[in-house]
């Protein structure tokens, strides 16, 4: 059974990390579908958080392999569902005549914002959890949609414990 | 005081400790090689090619248990280390590898000798560090050692420029090293190793199954202490032959692909496998599906990434295997009466265990007319020390050293397990004897792989390191050549070396001392001129040329389904 999971992963702001947490997914064969990577408010430390797909055997390998980096600080497996997660999308959207007014009622529905504006096209703003951003992709899809991005989501646990407990 | 960076890695190797480099100097190295005539503490051995000399310092780490350090030059210097590198991480052996790099305003500009050698060796290094400022070399060398040597022990990368060898700083050891990313977890939990006890005491056709984790962990002691208590039987993976005496009666040997009868039938029909420092390699457990069907698995192993990573594990136990051992030999203090009642419960298993053991010994058919490699192996073990280091190379010699040697002691037999690579024999033994100028110390290869890094015969005559170099030579890549009879239809394609080389003249071109023989009532004899001589010593004997390594289990087969006889 393949589960996607979240996993954050709180590391050393140094040199070659990021190359080092790839390296090892690609080397070892295991599936990223995302990776997000910012500093924290603890000068010096930075979150990963990568979303990533596999059976149990295959997720237990992934975090112990993380736990085993020097430089990996503590790895936090959100399973499937545990944590609040978010994601951003850019979206560039055809808009002209009649689909101008559809494009907007989709972004007001989603609570999403319009960022730029010219007399063809919309760029919209939306952020929320990453099944959200499928479904506004999927109403704003037949509409025309020009080019995308997402930042990929970043996850934070439920309640008031940070993540030192 | 102010020194400049090459200096301070100098002061702080001396501060670990460091008495013997492998090292091969070049341009962006060549301020540390400066210093280093004023550092008289550091005794420096230069191979002559850096991949010999990081197999030295890999080979000095096997046999001693220390940090072995090898430093090499930026670009061609530093790839050249990478085989070495990989070696070593694959079989778990402490080392530091110090690579030159150029300018730090030069990094990444395509540099003369210029490569990422951070990036080239990520996948094969415990750790690496790129320094960037002359003051945290203490900190870094510090973090380096201690890295390379605790928990499961690897290979750590130093990548220093040479703008930061010249620049000047404070020389400051720091006290304590403390890695908030990186805390081993040495100490068994309790809890665990209770539960692993009553298992044991339980069983009715236990192995253990012991693997060079015991080795690393100096844990030979507690292991043969635990083994001859519970009178369970002992079978040992290539990397662990030598952490259970294989003289004694409940060592099965080694078991996998070219194991001992006995050892891979105890394995398949036993009803609990403690698993010692091992990873259920794949040359170790055949195919999987089919792995020890009745066992219920217990695998300590300082390493969570080794556990349930090839097979399920029924009672995990992270943590050092000389702590676990030692808390189980202590926890067995408190079961006198459940001890009293397995020993006899293993009666039945025991004459299973001999019968195998009898049917099928390891063995093979002597002659008079035509040297077998199996025999110059028995031949060595009778005629040499106790404590004897032998070196390896990789391939059909190899296997017979690990089933006819009888390993007695860890840390006497230093052999390429994981990487399984071809050129480690030679260098590896030579760093083995710079460590112990005193002890025996052989190397065992073919024809193949003793000219991969036949160079460092140089080396070992400068050096005065008088290692016994024993060729099985057979004038082919002797393992390749068997898979190609047994399963290529004998088609022997680029496996049969043609040209033979003149190795007696070879070794005294070099200045050592050569000795041919192709008779096997010769053997005996060049042995014991050969190790009676205070040099290095090249001994060739012309072998039976088709002799197979027996038994097998061939790739993808199940443990017992042996091929015995071919």
């Amino acid at each position: 059974m393949h589960h996607s999971h979240t996993i954050s992963v709180l590391v050393e702001n140094e040199f070659g990390v990021l190359a080092r947490v790839a390296g090892l997914f690609s080397g070892r064969g295991f599936n990223i579908d995302s990776l997000t990577v910012a500093p924290t408010n603890e000068e010096g430390l930075s979150r990963m958080t990568i979303v990533t797909r596999g059976d149990e055997n295959v997720l237990e390998q992934i975090t112990k392999q993380l736990n085993k980096l020097v430089d990996v600080i503590k790895v936090i497996d959100f399973g499937d569902g545990s944590a609040i997660e978010r994601e951003m999308a850019l979206i560039k959207v055809t808009a002209e005549d009649e689909s101008r007014a559809e494009v907007l009622r989709i972004v007001d529905i989603f609570r999403a914002k319009i960022i730029d504006v010219t007399p063809k096209s919309y760029t919209i703003e939306a952020t929320g959890a990453p099944v959200k951003i499928d479904a506004i992709l999927e109403l704003l899809r037949p509409l025309g949609l020009k080019e995308l991005v997402r930042t990929g989501a970043v996850a934070i646990g439920r309640g008031a414990k940070g993540w030192k407990g | 005081m102010k020194m400049n960076g090459a200096r301070i890695l100098l002061e702080s190797l001396k501060r670990e400790g460091v008495d013997l480099v492998f090292g091969y100097p070049g341009g962006t190295v060549i301020n540390i090689y400066d210093e280093l005539m004023n550092v008289r503490e550091i005794r420096h051995i230069l191979p002559r090619h850096e991949q010999g000399g990081t197999h030295a310092a890999d080979g000095y780490a096997r046999a001693t248990g220390k940090v072995g350090v090898a430093i090499a030059t930026s670009g061609p210097g530093a790839t050249n280390t990478v085989t070495g590198i990989a070696t070593a991480y694959m079989d778990s052996i402490p080392m530091v590898i110090i690579s030159g790099q150029v300018p730090t305003p030069l990094i990444g500009n395509d540099a003369f000798q210029e490569v990422d050698m951070i990036g080239i060796t990520r996948p094969i290094t415990k750790h690496s560090f790129l320094v960037r400022n002359p003051k945290d070399i203490p900190a870094i060398v510090r973090k380096a050692f201690y890295i390379a040597r605790s928990g499961r022990p690897g290979p750590v990368l130093i990548d220093f420029p040479k703008d930061v060898q010249i620049a000047q700083a404070e020389f400051k050891w720091p006290e304590n090293v403390d890695i908030r990313g990186y805390k081993p977890n040495l100490g068994g939990h309790p809890r665990q190793v209770e539960k692993a006890i009553s298992m044991m005491l339980a069983a009715r056709r236990p192995v253990m199954y012991v693997g060079g984790g015991v080795i690393l962990a100096n844990a030979a002691d507690e292991l043969t202490a635990l083994a001859r208590r519970l009178q369970f039987p002992v079978t040992t993976t290539l990397m662990g032959l030598g952490s259970f005496p294989e003289n004694d009666p409940l060592a099965l040997k080694m078991l996998g692909m070219h194991g001992a009868y006995a050892a891979n039938m105890a394995m398949t029909h036993s009803d609990l496998i403690l698993a010692v420092g091992a990873r259920f390699d794949d040359r170790v457990t055949g195919k999987i599906a089919t792995f020890a069907p009745h066992a219920k698995i217990i695998h300590i192993d300082v390493d969570p990434t080794s556990i349930r990573k090839n097979v399920r594990v029924d009672l995990p136990i992270v943590g050092d295997t000389k702590d676990v051992l030692a808390k189980m030999l202590l926890e067995l203090d408190k079961q006198a009466a459940s001890l009293k009642e397995l020993l006899k419960n293993l009666t039945a298993w025991h004459e299973d265990i001999s019968g195998w053991k009898e049917k099928h010994p390891l063995s093979y058919k002597q002659s008079t007319s035509v040297i077998k490699p199996q025999y110059v192996i028995q031949k060595l073990r009778e005629l040499s020390n106790d404590d004897a280091i032998m070196a390896t190379d990789v391939g059909q010699h190899q296997m017979w050293a690990a089933q006819f040697f009888e390993f007695h002691q860890p840390r006497t037999l230093l052999t390429s397990g994981g990487l399984g690579t071809m050129g480690f024999g030679l260098p590896a033994a030579m760093g083995a004897q710079a460590a112990f100028p005193k002890r025996q110390v052989i190397c065992v290869c073919g024809d193949g792989g003793v000219q991969m890094n036949i160079q460092e015969l140089a080396t070992m005559v400068q050096n005065r390191l008088p290692v016994k170099i024993v060729i099985l030579n057979n004038n082919f890549l002797g393992m390749v050549r068997q898979w190609q009879e047994l399963f290529f239809d004998k088609r022997y394609s680029q496996t049969c070396m043609e040209l033979p080389i003149d190795f007696v003249k070879l070794a005294e071109a070099y200045g050592a001392k050569g000795l041919r023989t192709e008779k096997p009532a010769e053997v005996e004899q060049v042995i014991k001129e050969a190790l009676a001589h205070n040099g290095p010593v090249v001994m060739e004997f012309k072998i039976a040329r088709e002799e197979k390594v027996l038994p097998m289990v061939p790739a993808g087969a199940s443990l017992n389904e042996m091929v015995l006889n071919a």
